[in-house]
């Protein structure tokens, strides 16, 4: 191998996790462990209302007898269910503080820390946040201003007793709670997450944002969000996730259900910085998610954008259903992969209504031991008359000991459907970081570039606000800097 | 002496392709060499800006004072060497805009003057590139992808001059150009072209110099000059062919 890239890559191993710090903060547990009274547990501290415990102790019952999806490109090591905790909250967290005052000094200088103010007057412009800590929604921000509106964004353990009639309706509709093992287990057991209702012909004016953080040891995280957009209504949410840096591994296994009504539209952009593993790959978090978007309405459209640079493992397919007739779905993600992180990351897009259109984007770099898996389902169903699909899977390889995999399957029970499909896998060119360097540019800044200008079909696809936060932890995921 | 090559010697994967290279290069001068296809002229290029794949048997280099050899790729182009590239490289996804804003300023920067802000540094390319009839445009789009040969060279001319460096080698940049390519990039080296930076300009042909009026031309053949003089030399080589030389 080349001694440039040799040296970059060497530079790219001393990377260090810059949100690797613990908060050091008493909180509240059940004992390790997972079975009935554990659930009650979750359910009784939340207050929940019977039929919500019924609805979790069902969902257990049928993960019980379920097993883990063995299809994907990975080597997932036994989880023993038995030995992570499911629930916890820092200590006083009954009741979520009706104001920041309320809150524990230490957790406000937490989100301070990751960047996230938490205070009205310092949060970010243009963008309310709902503050997830281990298993409870800390701080929502902004959300007089959205009432007005009848915009309903709040925790969704909060929306369960204010809304049920929503919850009821939509929780589980998309994802239904014996999916696959790990919706089931969320379903069971899910602590936290975001609610989002956006009512008729409302364009909600601002970025809607979920911060989640896992503190306490041996946790696992399973938050649940749940996003309804009414008719003619529009909103664009984001979430971003962090983790203390441990030697053990931690479950995440959240289920985000997304639903469009007639004319809405819904944009979803994940930025995912899970702490990824030490260069040995010891540690880091095993990141399991269902992303599932209904386009339940005539000309809806749901569109997932994601930047994937941390966890140890990543097992995520955010999907659309396109069920109401002229509906969109839309995929763009950029997933890197270093040291001995495993990622196996794609959409699903289901063809259902007529005319209905999905656009997948996707952009893998490798680097390091690491594996890269895109893995893409599109299918068109009997009655997806002239639907069309459009996909693009990149795959850049800095090093030799790394692999990228590209996955796609296609079904199609329609004559006049379209699938097109572009693939390409390239190297880091010496050329190019010649190139760059003879114009005085680092061989950091160098690498840096190229790789943000691989992924600029992607990184222009989010929220103004986070496309600059996106590009710096693409360079940062890349370079030797501590940030 | 600004750029001073004393008895080089290289070699590439064990073919030697300079052997006792000399040449002495003072600021404000500008020299062309001239040499068939495979006399060293591109090894020499790279060599002089640190490409890393050559292996340096003998000799030295020493540019203002330094011994070129103790500098990397980007500390010699930080410190004022340019080189436009025969095949310039497509980076998709990257516009030239903060391609060459990141450029100038880790220049400045190791020069301990003030960075360029985006807006100054916006005004100044606009005002290059229409300097030098290139349409803002193509100001757009990522560096060189999908670009013409011809554009390809109008973009090195055009970073070369928003850079404007103390020594810039020209790696036959005209090869490939139509006349109004040529033009273009003649008037960009000539408008660049003062009393306190040097041009070494690689060509295959006498043509590039039907516009620039170079100090001395030399001729290069198996990976040494054999010859040097001024224009004349080159009007012997349009007349006659490298054969004389050999």
């Amino acid at each position: 191998m080349n001694s440039e890239i040799t040296k970059t890559i060497d530079d790219i191993n001393q990377e260090k996790y810059k949100y690797g710090f613990v908060t050091d903060i008493v909180s509240e547990s059940p004992k390790k462990g997972l079975d009935e009274n554990t659930i009650k547990f979750i359910s009784n501290k939340k207050n929940e209302p019977d039929w919500m415990l019924e609805w979790r102790l069902n969902a257990y019952r049928k993960w019980l007898k379920m097993k883990k999806p063995i299809w994907s490109n990975l080597n997932i090591p036994n989880i023993d269910y038995q030995d992570i905790y499911y629930y916890s909250a820092p200590k006083g967290f009954e009741e979520k503080p009706k104001d920041l005052s309320e809150v524990d000094p230490k957790l406000i200088e937490t989100y301070n820390k990751l960047g996230i103010p938490l205070a009205e007057q310092k949060v970010l412009a243009g963008v309310a946040v709902d503050a997830v800590f281990d298993s409870v929604s800390v701080a929502t921000t902004y959300k007089g201003e959205l009432e007005k509106l009848g915009i309903i964004f709040c925790s969704i353990s909060e929306a369960i007793k204010t809304h049920p009639e929503l919850i009821k309706k939509y929780l589980g509709s998309v994802i239904p709670t014996g999916d696959h093992s790990f919706s089931a287990l969320n379903s069971a057991v899910f602590t936290d997450g975001s609610f989002v209702y956006i009512p008729e012909n409302v364009k909600c004016p601002i970025e809607l944002s979920t911060y989640f953080r896992i503190n306490a040891e041996d946790t696992g995280q399973f938050e649940r969000t749940l996003i309804i957009a009414d008719k003619g209504s529009y909103v664009s949410y984001l979430e971003g996730c962090t983790a203390p840096q441990r030697d053990s591994n931690q479950l995440h296994a959240a289920n985000v259900e997304l639903i469009a009504l007639d004319d809405a539209e819904i944009k979803y952009s994940t930025i995912q910085n899970w702490y990824p593993g030490d260069e040995e790959g010891k540690g880091g978090i095993y990141n399991f998610v269902t992303k599932r978007g209904l386009c339940k309405g005539k000309n809806s459209k749901i569109s997932w954008t994601q930047v994937e640079t941390g966890s140890a493992i990543t097992w995520k397919y955010p999907s659309c259903i396109l069920k109401g007739d002229d509906s969109i779905g839309e995929f763009y993600s950029v997933a890197i992969t270093n040291n001995y992180q495993q990622a196996d990351t794609g959409t699903k897009m289901t063809h259902i209504g007529k005319n209905t259109k999905s656009k997948i984007i996707s952009k893998g770099i490798s680097l390091g031991k690491s594996q890269n898996t895109y893995r893409g389902n599109v299918s068109f169903l009997r009655k997806a008359d002239k639907s069309r699909n459009y996909t693009q899977c990149d795959s850049l390889l800095v090093g030799n000991n790394c692999g990228a995999h590209t996955i796609p399957y296609i079904e199609s029970k329609n004559s006049s459907a379209l699938v097109e499909h572009e693939a390409s896998t390239s190297k880091i060119n010496e050329e190019q970081l010649y190139y760059c360097r003879q114009r005085g540019l680092s061989h950091e800044e160098a690498v840096s570039l190229i790789v943000n200008g691989f992924c600029k079909q992607v990184l222009q696809e989010l929220p103004m606000e986070f496309a600059v936060e996106a590009q710096k932890l693409v360079s940062i995921s890349l370079e030797g800097s501590v940030g | 002496m600004f750029l001073d090559i004393k008895n080089l010697s290289v070699s590439v994967e064990g073919n030697q392709i300079l052997h006792n290279f000399n040449l002495q290069i003072n600021i404000g001068e500008v020299h062309a060499i001239m040499g068939p296809n495979g006399s060293g002229k591109s090894t020499l290029a790279n060599v002089l800006a640190g490409k890393e794949d050559y292996e340096i048997h003998s000799g030295q280099i020493i540019f203002k004072n330094q011994n070129l050899f103790d500098l990397n790729i980007e500390e010699r182009a930080k410190q004022g060497l340019f080189l436009a590239f025969q095949y310039p490289v497509e980076i998709p996804g990257v516009n030239i805009t903060p391609f060459l804003h990141s450029s100038i300023n880790s220049k400045l920067k190791s020069n301990n003057k003030d960075e360029i802000d985006n807006i100054e540094f916006a005004k100044l390319l606009r005002l290059k590139a229409k300097d030098l009839g290139i349409d803002k445009d193509m100001l757009k789009r990522s560096v060189n992808t999908g670009f013409s040969g011809g554009e390809k060279k109008r973009y090195e001319i055009l970073q070369m001059s928003v850079l404007d460096p103390e020594l810039a080698i020209l790696d036959e940049t005209d090869s490939g150009l139509d006349i109004d390519a040529l033009k273009i990039v003649t008037e960009g080296v000539n408008k660049l072209k003062n009393q306190n930076n040097s041009f070494l300009i690689i060509t295959h042909y006498q043509k590039l110099l039907d516009y620039i009026s170079p100090n001395f031309v030399h001729v290069m053949m198996n990976g040494s000059i054999i010859k040097s003089g001024d224009k004349s030399v080159a009007a012997d080589i349009e007349k006659n062919g490298f054969k004389i030389f050999q």
